[in-house]
C-alpha cells in the first residue's frame, strides 16, 4: 500500500478498496475527506468498477442512521448491533461522526471506545470522522465515504450522527432507515424531542429500558408516534438494555423487517433518489459558495458606497449558470445522435 | 493538500490511569487535530487495527505501569508488518530515562515525560508533518 | 452550657474513661519544645475568644464525638500515632516478601501489599494480556501458593495488612485467608483492609472486570462475610485517592467518595444487615495534596459530612458507624520527574496535612514515585518523614491543632457546602451506580483534570521545576529501581509449577461450585471462593468461572 496517494498509484487503491482492504479503504475515506483533485478520480473508479448492487448476494448495502442525544447509550448500541449482525454473518461498518471544535478545527472522537469489541475481525470497519463545520450532525462527506463502503462491500452500514436538538435531521440525507435512541429519565427533553426527531426515526428505542422510567417513556413514546403522519409506516418503540445487550436481537430483526417494509412500498427508493439528489445539491452548493468566495475577493464585500452588491452577484452568477447550461444542452444532443 | 492530521491516543496494557491520556486527547483536540481514544487496556494488535481504519498519521502511546519496553516496540513491529510504517509512534508516561534509547532504537519516534507542555508535542508533530522531525 | 462546661463533660465521659482504657504517649513531653503547656484539645476560650457554644458543638464538638470534626479518637495521636503504612509489593511473592520483612524491621506498623495489574484484573501471569505487566506495579500473585510465600514468617495475628485489590478482593481475601489457617491463625485474629471498592474503578482507577450489578453482589457478599467470620477486618476502604489522582478538585473527591459511600450503604441495606452491624467496619481512604489548608480542612469536612450522613440519612446511632476512620497516601500526581530530590519537601508538607487533618493511617510516597518503583532508600526516606513529624514537628501532642484558625473553619464549611451540591445532584440523577453509568462523574473529573493541566501550561499556577525554577542541572535517575526482566518467566514457571502439583479434579469441582452459587444472586459466594483457593485454583480461573456468569464492564470514557 502506497504511503502517499498519487494519480499513479490511484488504481492500486481501488483496487484495495474493492478487495475489502482495510488500509485501502481507510486511506480512500482520508482522499473523499480532503479537497484534493483525486477524490473525485477516486469516486468515479470506484464508481466504475464496483459490483452492481444487483449482482450481490446481500442486494446491495443497507444505510442504518442512529441519532439520540448524547449519554442515550449510542455507542454501546451499535457495538451490541454489530455483534448480532455479524452472527447474521453481515458484513458491517460504522461511521461514527462527531463535532469538530468551532475554536480549533480540531475534534475528538472517543465513540468507538464503546463500540469496539471486535477486535481484530475483519468483517468490522469502523471509522470515526469529525463533522468539520456541517450543521445537520453529519460530516460532509459522509455520503460519499458511505459510497467507498459500498463498493468495499460492506452490505450494513452504520451511520452514528451526533444528537444534538435540530441536528438530527441531518441524518435522513443518508440513511435507508433511522433509529433514535433515547434514554429513561430524559423526559423534559421529550418535548423539545417531539418538533424535530418524532418526525424521523423508522424505530424508537428507549435504551437502559431497566431504569424505573423507562415505562413511561415508552407510554409517550407510543402516543408520539401515533400521532405522526409523516411516516409511510407507523414507527415501531422498542426496548433495549445495551450494556447487557438486551433486546438487541429483536432491535436487529425489526431493522430487517422494516427495510423489507420499506422497500416493497417503493419507499427505500425514493429515500434513495432523495437523498442523491440532496447530497448533488450540496455538492454544487459547495462549489458555489467558493465561486462565490473569489467573486467577493474580486469585487470586494461591499462597494466603495458601503452598498451590498446583491444585484451584481445575482445577475453574474445567473449569467454564469447560463453559460453551463448551454453546454450541457449541447452535450445531450450530441448524446442524442 | 488540505488533509486533516488525525492522530490516535491509545493506552496498551492493562494500567487504568488514564489522566494524561485523556489530557493529551483534549489538548491536541484544542490545537486543531482529530483526535481519536480508544480507552484503557487495548492489545498492541488492537491498536494497530484501530490505527489503520482510521488512518491516522500518528499513534501517541501512553503508560504508567512500566510495561512500555514490551508493549511499544510491539506496536511499532505490528504497524512495519502492516505496511504502515509511516505512522509515526511516539509515547508517554512514566518511563524512565534509562529505557528512552531503547525504545527509541525500536522505532519509537519521541518520549515525552510527565510535565511535557503540549507546545512540546505539538512542535514534534508538526515537525514529522513537515519531514523535519529531529527525534526528541 | 458554657465551652468550657462542655469540655469538662466530654473530658469526664469521653477522653477519661479512653485514657484509663488506653494511656497517652510517654516518649516525649506533651508540651511545647520549650515546655510551654498544651491542651489536649484546645476551644476558643483559651484564646480568650468568647464563642456560641451552640454552634461549636454542632459544627466541630469534641474528638471522639459526633460530628466527628476534630477527630475520630478522644485523644488521637496523643494515645498513639498513626499506623505508618508503607504500600510495597512488586516482582515475585519472594521479592515483596523481603521487603515487608525490612519494612517491619524499620518501623512500620503495618503492611499494604500492592498487586501487579494483572492480579487487580484477574488475569494469571500466563495470560495474553497480562504480557509485560507480570510483577511491575506490584507483586504478582496467581494462587495460594504466591500468597502463602508473600507472608512467609509475618505472623499474621500480630500485623494488620491492606491490601490494595478491589475486582476480584473477595478472592485475595479467601487467600489471606487460607494463609492463616496454615499459620494456625484463627479468623478472628485478622486485622486489615481490602480496598473493595469498585465504584471508584470505574470512573478513575480502571481495574474493574464485572458490570457494576454484580460488582456490588460481590461486594455486599463480602460485608456479610467479614460480619460474621472477620470481626476485626475493615470489608472496604472507600477511596477518594484514585479520584482525586485522576484529577478532581478537593471538593469532588470529597463528595463522589461520600456518593460512593452511600451507594454501599444502600446496596447492604438492601441484603438486609442492619446499618449499625456494618457502617463500623467501612473505612475510608483520601489524598493529601500541597494545598496544606484546603487539605486539612478537606479531612475535617470529610469526617462532618459522614457523620451526618450516617445519622441523618440512615438512622445509625453507634459512635463507631459514625466516625469515619481513613488512611491516607501522599498525592502522586502532585510528585514532578524533574529535579526529584524536591519530591521529598512536598512530600513532607502533604504528609503534615493529613496529620494535621486526623488520619488513622498514612503511606508516603518516595521522591522517586514519579519516574519508577521507589528505591529502598526513597521508601526509607519517606518512612522517615512520618517519623519526624511524628516526634519532632509536635503537631501529634495537641488533638485538632489547626481548629479554630478562620480560614480552616470556613473552608471547612465551603467545601462541606460544596460537596452536598454533589451529592443533591447525584441523588437527583438516580444515585451514584446511575451517575456512574451516565458518564457524569468521570465528565466532572476530567473537565477538573484539564481545567489543571491549562492552568499548569498557561502558568497561572506553577510548579517548581516543571513551569518555573527549571534551570537547575537536571537530575539525573541512574539509581532508580529497574524492573527485572527475569520476573516474567519465574512467575510463569511457578504457576505452571502449582498447576501440574495440584488436585486437578478438586479444582474442577470447586470451581463447578462456585458457578453455581455466583448463578444465584441470592446465594453468597465467600465460601464457595475460599473452597477453591485452598485447592490451589488460580485466581484467573476463579475470575475466569465469575466472568462467565457477570459479564464483563465495559469502559465509558467521558470527554
Amino acid at each position: 500500500m502506497p504511503h502517499r496517494v498519487s494519480a499513479d498509484n490511484l488504481s492500486d487503491l481501488v483496487r484495495g478498496v474493492l478487495a475489502g482492504k482495510n488500509r485501502a479503504i481507510a486511506r480512500a475515506i482520508t482522499l473523499v475527506e480532503s479537497a484534493s483533485p483525486l477524490r473525485d478520480e477516486l469516486l468515479e473508479q470506484l464508481r466504475e468498477c464496483a459490483e452492481p448492487a444487483s449482482h450481490r448476494a446481500d442486494g446491495g448495502s443497507r444505510v442504518i442512521g442512529i441519532t439520540g442525544p448524547p449519554g442515550a447509550g449510542k455507542s454501546t448500541l451499535i457495538g451490541e448491533l454489530v455483534a448480532v449482525a455479524r452472527m447474521a454473518g453481515e458484513k458491517v461498518a460504522v461511521l461514527a461522526v462527531d463535532p469538530s471544535s468551532p475554536f480549533s478545527g480540531g475534534a475528538l472522537l472517543g465513540d468507538r471506545l464503546r463500540m469496539d469489541r471486535h477486535g481484530l475481525d475483519p468483517g468490522v470497519y469502523i471509522r470515526s470522522m469529525a463533522s468539520r463545520g456541517r450543521t445537520g450532525g453529519l460530516s460532509p462527506s459522509a455520503l460519499e465515504t458511505v459510497s467507498v463502503l459500498t463498493a468495499a462491500g460492506f452490505g450494513t452500514i452504520i451511520v452514528e450522527s451526533v444528537g444534538v436538538g435540530q441536528s438530527e435531521v441531518g441524518i435522513l440525507t443518508l440513511a435507508d432507515l433511522v433509529l433514535v435512541v433515547l434514554n429513561p429519565g430524559a423526559g423534559d427533553e421529550i418535548q423539545a424531542l417531539k418538533a424535530g426527531v418524532m418526525e424521523i426515526g423508522d424505530i424508537y428505542v428507549v435504551n437502559k429500558a431497566d431504569y424505573p422510567e423507562a415505562e413511561s417513556m415508552v407510554r409517550t413514546l407510543h402516543a408520539a408516534v401515533r400521532e405522526s403522519i409523516h411516516a409511510v409506516i407507523e414507527p415501531r418503540v422498542l426496548r433495549t438494555i445495551a450494556t447487557a445487550g438486551t433486546g438487541v436481537e429483536a432491535l436487529h430483526r425489526e431493522i430487517g423487517e422494516r427495510l423489507e417494509a420499506l422497500n416493497e412500498r417503493g419507499e427505500l427508493e425514493s429515500r434513495r433518489r432523495r437523498r442523491i439528489t440532496t447530497a448533488l445539491q450540496e455538492i454544487a452548493g459547495d462549489l458555489f459558495s467558493e465561486w462565490v468566495r473569489a467573486w467577493i475577493e474580486r469585487h470586494g464585500l461591499t462597494d466603495p458606497q458601503g452598498g451590498v452588491p446583491f444585484g451584481k452577484l445575482r445577475r453574474e452568477l445567473a449569467a454564469a449558470l447560463e453559460t453551463i447550461t448551454v453546454r450541457e444542452g449541447c452535450m445531450d444532443e450530441e448524446d442524442a445522435k | 493538500m488540505s488533509e486533516k492530521t488525525r492522530i490516535l491516543i491509545a493506552k496498551p496494557g492493562l494500567d487504568g490511569h488514564d489522566r494524561g491520556a485523556k489530557y493529551i486527547a483534549r489538548a491536541l483536540r484544542d490545537h486543531g487535530y482529530e483526535v481519536i481514544y480508544t480507552g484503557i487496556r487495548q492489545t498492541p494488535e488492537s491498536i494497530v487495527n484501530i490505527a489503520i481504519q482510521e488512518d491516522v498519521q500518528f499513534v501517541g502511546l501512553s503508560l504508567l505501569s512500566g510495561a512500555h519496553n514490551e508493549l511499544f516496540p510491539r506496536v511499532v513491529e505490528l504497524l512495519r508488518a502492516e505496511g504502515a510504517e509511516d505512522i509515526v509512534v511516539f509515547g508517554g508516561g512514566i518511563i524512565p530515562d534509562y529505557d528512552i534509547p531503547g525504545l527509541k532504537e525500536a522505532g519509537v519516534r519521541a518520549v515525552f515525560p510527565p510535565g511535557t507542555p503540549i507546545a512540546e508535542v505539538v512542535q514534534f508533530i508538526e515537525q514529522c508533518r513537515t519531514g523535519s522531525a529531529q527525534t526528541t | 452550657m458554657s465551652l468550657q462546661k462542655e469540655r469538662l463533660r466530654w473530658q469526664r465521659e469521653v477522653a477519661d474513661p479512653a485514657v484509663s482504657r488506653h494511656k497517652e504517649r510517654k516518649d516525649g513531653a506533651l508540651t511545647t519544645s520549650s515546655g510551654l503547656p498544651l491542651e489536649r484539645v484546645s476551644i476558643p476560650d483559651d484564646a480568650g475568644y468568647a464563642t456560641d457554644a451552640g454552634v461549636y458543638m454542632d459544627r466541630l464538638g469534641f474528638p471522639g464525638e459526633y460530628p466527628f470534626t476534630r477527630g475520630v479518637q478522644p485523644t488521637m495521636y496523643r494515645g498513639r500515632y498513626w499506623t505508618m503504612r508503607q504500600y510495597a509489593g512488586f516482582g515475585t511473592a519472594r521479592e515483596s516478601n523481603e521487603r515487608f520483612r525490612y519494612l517491619l524491621d524499620a518501623g512500620q506498623t503495618g503492611l499494604s501489599v500492592a498487586f501487579d495489574l494483572p492480579t487487580q484484573i484477574g488475569y494469571d501471569s500466563d495470560h495474553s494480556l497480562s504480557y509485560g505487566e507480570v510483577g511491575k506495579v506490584g507483586v504478582a500473585v496467581d494462587s495460594l501458593a504466591d500468597m502463602e510465600i508473600l507472608f512467609d514468617s509475618i505472623p499474621l495475628d500480630q500485623v494488620s495488612t491492606s491490601m490494595t485489590i478491589n475486582a476480584p478482593a473477595a478472592i485475595l481475601l479467601a487467600m489471606y485467608i487460607a494463609v492463616a489457617e496454615k499459620q494456625g491463625v484463627s479468623r478472628d485474629k485478622l486485622r486489615g483492609t481490602i480496598q473493595n471498592d469498585i465504584l471508584k474503578e470505574y470512573v478513575a482507577r480502571g481495574t474493574f472486570m464485572f458490570p457494576p450489578a454484580p460488582s456490588m453482589r460481590l461486594i455486599t457478599n463480602t460485608f456479610s462475610f467479614c460480619t460474621r467470620e472477620l470481626p476485626q477486618w475493615n470489608s472496604i476502604s472507600i477511596s477518594g485517592y484514585h479520584i482525586r489522582e485522576a484529577g478532581s478538585t478537593a471538593v469532588q473527591e470529597v463528595a463522589f467518595t461520600l456518593a460512593d459511600a452511600i451507594a454501599y450503604v444502600e446496596a447492604a441495606l438492601s441484603t438486609g444487615l442492619t446499618v449499625d452491624e456494618f457502617a463500623g467496619r467501612l473505612s475510608f481512604f483520601f489524598s493529601a495534596g500541597s494545598d496544606l489548608l484546603e487539605e486539612v480542612a478537606k479531612f475535617r469536612a470529610a469526617r462532618r459530612m459522614w457523620a451526618r450522613i450516617l445519622k441523618e440519612r440512615f438512622g445509625a446511632t453507634s459512635p463507631k458507624s459514625l466516625a469515619m476512620r481513613f488512611h491516607t497516601q501522599t498525592t502522586g500526581a502532585g510528585l514532578t520527574a524533574q529535579q526529584p530530590d524536591n519530591n521529598v519537601v512536598r512530600v513532607a508538607l502533604h504528609a503534615l496535612a493529613a496529620v494535621l487533618g486526623g488520619t488513622q493511617s498514612l503511606h508516603t510516597n518516595s521522591r522517586d514515585e514519579a519516574l519508577s518503583l521507589p528505591t529502598e532508600e526513597s521508601v526509607q526516606i519517606a518512612l522517615r518523614t512520618q517519623q519526624i513529624i511524628a516526634l519532632e514537628s509536635g503537631v501529634a501532642n495537641t488533638v485538632d491543632p489547626l481548629a479554630g484558625s478562620w480560614v480552616v473553619e470556613s473552608l471547612t464549611d465551603e467545601i462541606e457546602r460544596r460537596a452536598r451540591e454533589y451529592l443533591d445532584r447525584i441523588d437527583r440523577e438516580g444515585g451514584m451506580v446511575r451517575a456512574i453509568e451516565n458518564g457524569m462523574v468521570q465528565q466532572e473529573i476530567e473537565d477538573a483534570a484539564y481545567r489543571y493541566q491549562r492552568e499548569v501550561e498557561e502558568k497561572e499556577r506553577l510548579i517548581v521545576g516543571v513551569n518555573c525554577h527549571s534551570n537547575d542541572r537536571s537530575v539525573s535517575c541512574h539509581d532508580v529501581m529497574r524492573h527485572d526482566p527475569r520476573v516474567q518467566q519465574a512467575q510463569l514457571d511457578r504457576l505452571a509449577e502449582v498447576k501440574s502439583q495440584r488436585d486437578g479434579a478438586a479444582v474442577e469441582r470447586t470451581l463447578r461450585t462456585l458457578r453455581e452459587a455466583a448463578t444465584d444472586p441470592a446465594a453468597d459466594v465467600m465460601d464457595p471462593i475460599i473452597e477453591c483457593v485452598r485447592q490451589y485454583a488460580t485466581l484467573g480461573e476463579i475470575s475466569q468461572e465469575l466472568r462467565a456468569v457477570f459479564g464483563e464492564h465495559q469502559q465509558h470514557a467521558g470527554m
